[in-house]
């Protein structure tokens, strides 16, 4: 289906280095009507209000049919949607079965206990680059480094990771609204085998990895099914593939495109905290929400949504809202009270959010001490093709070789 | 000399005295530094530590997961402040313009702010209070102490009165698998705070954790052994528990008793001020130098009808400070309202229970996402026809929507369609609160004086 002008503008590649001046005028009105249907929300307080309003779905049935706006790949096929497209109570219900021995109150030390192995894993890719006068940030570190810990929190083989790339990729690719979603369908049911024969397997060898806990909870008394098992491991698998990879990428690209902040970086590693928090604010891995759907009319901003309609909530224009941050295209780790929404809010708030900061916060100190004089060989870098999470595909940068 | 010019000599070298040392005496001595006050600041304290967190003190304390004094509040800035801690204010002389502490120091001040809290009421017969191994739960020195008895393992634990932290203790009390009978003379936990609708929720959720939960009771006698220490509690429907510990969580009372005779508005209720925390005086006429803050202050809030409330909420006691702060040291357009709408939080049994607004106003109910059975819900309460507050179970991140929708007064029930929602057609029920016309132990105020001149107001004390 054609898209409405703004959103193809949006979703157009060309506009993807930097999308922000479309954002800039987007906010000129907070709600804006596409021919299609759909409602773009790009400023701070609508989109933070819509976020939390529980007239808004994610649950994609809910969608008019008629009403406009992509599909999304986790329609149409034989496995249920993960937590991220459902609503209460099947949403709280997954995702507070998955919250179990992921984080607090029932394993409140996970994550903190893989502190060390996530060290280990930036401490052994930085070591190969021994011997490089240029790197590729993101095929060398950010990408490789959330694969690994995505996998060991998992407990899914990292050897097999060859195999589930590309399926991650083109799943993800079905967020992507502009995008047909029939390869998108399609590697979502091969994942969807892959990772089911891993679960069967977890469930007599639970091994390590929240995986192993959450196949014991599957069955006939369980809190979920082994089908919404396959589909929650398929969201967490994705998510760790394509989301702090582009933090890592953005973080470093902006940290580059902003020598005296790099400099002070260095010096002072424990900038590390609020910088990220900018970062997520200022280039946001994930850039938009493209798939809620309003269950009534909602009188917003002076605009009326009516029942049935798709609702893009942009995130990343939000981030930018002169209303609500001062200075907003200013990069500005200082920056106080910077309540940015790029884990977005409400209940469907990044699940990994967490685990994200702890990446960040732990490579990006080690990655600036290592490389020594790293400069940016191309700006705009080449972009990944996905509009929703953005970031660049590859981040070459010259250096004058390793740190000890 | 201008209001500008007393002001501004005021922020340079003025002398501001905070009474109450805790939460919101810490939060309005930061902001007024960061304000850029530089006058002397002085903090005076009943307690001998630098302010704690309370929240803790009834979960993660008496769980033994943390010391009690590992609770210090975090600073958020040096504050260049004298602190006078453990000696407590005394009495106010308006007159002579100072604060005279119980060793008989007299602090002297331009501005003056009270911020000085609530204390735990305690149990009616001091000399059944004075038992070994009755309890209350209010301070640092309360919680180390109850912890501490708790990690002995009790056989039993007597909770009187299930209120928020009643019923927090008792939750802890489970979670160290230690027996607990909680007596409560309403009907349900909770029922003051939130009416008996939820409060069944609740009590659902005390019974399913082993709670011996008795409720329409209320305890007459706590009985001793020959050696003082607790032993046995009577309870009004003739029947006798024995127990060796016994936590009086009968709720809070503002202290105020050193502002007696101050010509303060300041009583068992509360220091009333106005939206801009200046206190009034007796006589209902709004002082200039004194302000109030925190558990402590009574203000009118515009979009509860203007009522009088006083909130002992963490989020208040941090909002009304900064605003006390900001308006001590501010001429009038720049002063600031006090609109903070209220909001807070427990967790008990493993579950979450917040509310926002205030639900005592409700006249009717309604579940409007999740179910009571489930004990996840989000209950929504109306006053004529307007969302007034909302409480909710295990589903605190829809309580901001709710805000919204208290903030506009928007209208009740809130009949669209929403996600979890289980009923087309919402049934408005009574949130059954406690009658509220039962009588009060509190005091009256006579009016006195012929003349226009000597015409006032006076507290008449409580008959017995």
């Amino acid at each position: 289906m054609a898209l409405g002008t703004m959103s193809a503008q949006i979703t157009d590649f060309a506009n993807r280095a930097d999308p922000y001046p479309l954002y800039a005028a987007l906010r000129k009105s907070p709600v804006t009507r596409q021919d299609d249907g759909t409602y773009l929300v790009s400023t701070y307080y609508e989109v933070r209000s819509l976020a939390n309003d529980p007239r808004l779905s994610n649950d994609l049935r809910n969608r008019a049919p008629g009403a406009g706006g992509p599909a999304v790949a986790e329609e149409d096929t034989n496995l249920p949607p993960s937590f991220l497209f459902h609503d209460p109570p099947e949403h709280d219900r997954l995702r507070n079965t998955t919250m179990r021995p992921f984080g607090p109150p029932h394993s409140p030390r996970f994550l903190h206990d893989m502190r060390d192995d996530i060290a280990e894993i930036i401490t052994g890719l930085l070591d190969a680059l021994e011997g490089k006068d240029e790197v590729d940030v993101v095929e060398d570190f950010a990408y490789p480094l959330p694969v690994t810990a995505i996998c060991r929190i998992l407990g899914v083989p990292r050897e097999d990771e060859p195999r589930f790339h590309g399926w991650a990729d083109t799943v993800a690719s079905g967020l992507d609204p502009s995008q047909g979603k029939e390869k998108a369908q399609e590697a979502r049911r091969e994942l969807g085998a892959y990772l089911s024969d891993l679960i069967e397997a977890k469930r007599r060898h639970p091994g390590s990895g929240i995986l192993g806990s959450l196949a014991q909870e599957t069955g006939s008394n369980g809190s979920m099914s082994t089908a919404e098992l396959v589909s929650t491991s398929m969201l967490l698998l994705i998510a760790g593939h394509e989301t702090t990879v582009n933090l890592i990428g953005n973080a470093t690209l902006t940290l580059l495109r902003h020598p005296d902040i790099l400099k002070r970086f260095q010096t002072e590693p424990g900038l590390v905290v609020p910088l990220v928090e900018e970062v997520l604010r200022y280039e946001p891995p994930v850039q938009f929400i493209p798939f809620t759907a309003a269950l009534s009319d909602i009188d917003i901003a002076g605009t009326t949504i009516p029942k049935g309609a798709q609702v893009w909530l942009l995130l990343a224009s939000a981030n930018r809202d002169p209303k609500r941050f001062e200075d907003p295209d200013r990069f500005d780790p200082d920056r106080e009270d910077n309540q940015h929404l790029g884990f977005y809010t409400g209940i469907h708030y990044c699940f990994g959010a967490p685990l994200a900061r702890m990446e960040a916060q732990l490579a990006l100190p080690l990655l600036f001490r290592r490389i020594k004089n790293p400069r940016l060989t191309a700006d705009p870098p080449p972009y990944r093709a996905n509009p929703v999470l953005r970031g660049p595909h590859h981040l070459p940068v010259a250096i004058d070789g390793l740190a000890a | 000399m201008s209001a500008d010019a007393d002001v501004q000599a005021l922020r340079r070298k003025g002398r501001i005295v905070v009474v109450g040392a805790s939460l919101a005496g810490l939060r309005a001595a930061e902001t007024l530094r960061d304000l850029g006050f530089t006058g002397s600041l002085t903090l005076i304290g009943d307690e001998p530590y630098e302010p704690y967190d309370r929240p803790p003190l009834s979960k993660q304390v008496l769980l033994g997961m943390e010391p009690a004094e590992d609770t210090a509040l975090p600073r958020k800035r040096d504050i260049d402040a004298e602190w006078r801690l453990g000696a407590a204010a005394a009495s106010l002389d308006r007159a002579a313009e100072h604060v005279r502490l119980v060793n008989g120091d007299a602090v002297p001040y331009d501005r003056l702010l009270i911020t000085t809290g609530t204390k735990a009421r305690p149990w009616l017969h001091p000399e059944e209070a004075a038992l070994d191994g009755v309890f209350v739960l209010r301070t640092r020195d309360d919680s180390a102490r109850l912890s501490r008895k708790l990690a002995a393992g009790p056989r039993r634990v007597l909770v009187i009165g299930a209120g928020f932290t009643g019923s927090e203790i008792a939750s802890v009390c489970r979670e160290r698998d230690v027996e607990v009978t909680v007596a409560e003379r309403a009907p349900a936990p909770l029922v003051g705070a939130l009416g008996e609708v939820v409060a069944a929720a609740a009590a659902r959720l005390q019974r399913d954790h082993g709670v011996d939960l008795r409720c329409g009771v209320s305890v007459t006698a706590l009985e001793g052994d020959q050696a003082g220490r607790l032993r046995r509690a009577h309870l009004s429907d003739g029947s006798a528990i024995d127990v060796d510990v016994a936590v009086v969580s009968l709720g809070a009372i503002r202290n105020t008793e050193w502002l007696a005779g101050s010509g303060l508005a300041a009583g068992p209720r509360g220091v009333a001020c106005d939206a801009g925390c200046r206190v009034f005086d007796v006589n209902g006429i709004v002082t200039d130098d004194i302000y109030a803050a925190g558990d402590v202050a009574r203000s009118p809030h515009p979009l509860f009808g203007y009522q009088f409330l006083s909130l002992e909420h963490w989020g208040n006691a941090v909002e009304q400070a900064q605003v006390a702060a900001h308006n001590m040291v501010s001429t009038g357009p720049d002063r600031r309202p006090h609109l903070w709408v209220p909001m807070f939080w427990s967790v008990q049994f493993g579950v979450n229970i917040k509310s926002v607004g205030v639900p005592t106003m409700g006249d009717q109910l309604v579940i409007a996402q999740g179910a009571l059975a489930e004990g996840r819900f989000v209950a929504v309460y109306g006053y004529r026809g307007r969302v007034i507050a909302a409480a909710s179970f295990d589903s605190g991140k829809w309580l901001g929507f709710y805000q919204q929708q208290i903030e506009t007064g928007a209208s009740f029930p809130p009949d669209y369609a929403m996600v979890d929602r289980r009923t087309d057609a919402l049934q408005p029920v009574d949130p059954a609160f406690p009658d509220p016309h039962l009588p009060t132990h509190e005091p009256t105020v006579t009016l006195t004086g012929h003349s226009p001149t000597e015409r006032g107001v006076q507290f008449t004390a409580p008959r017995a």
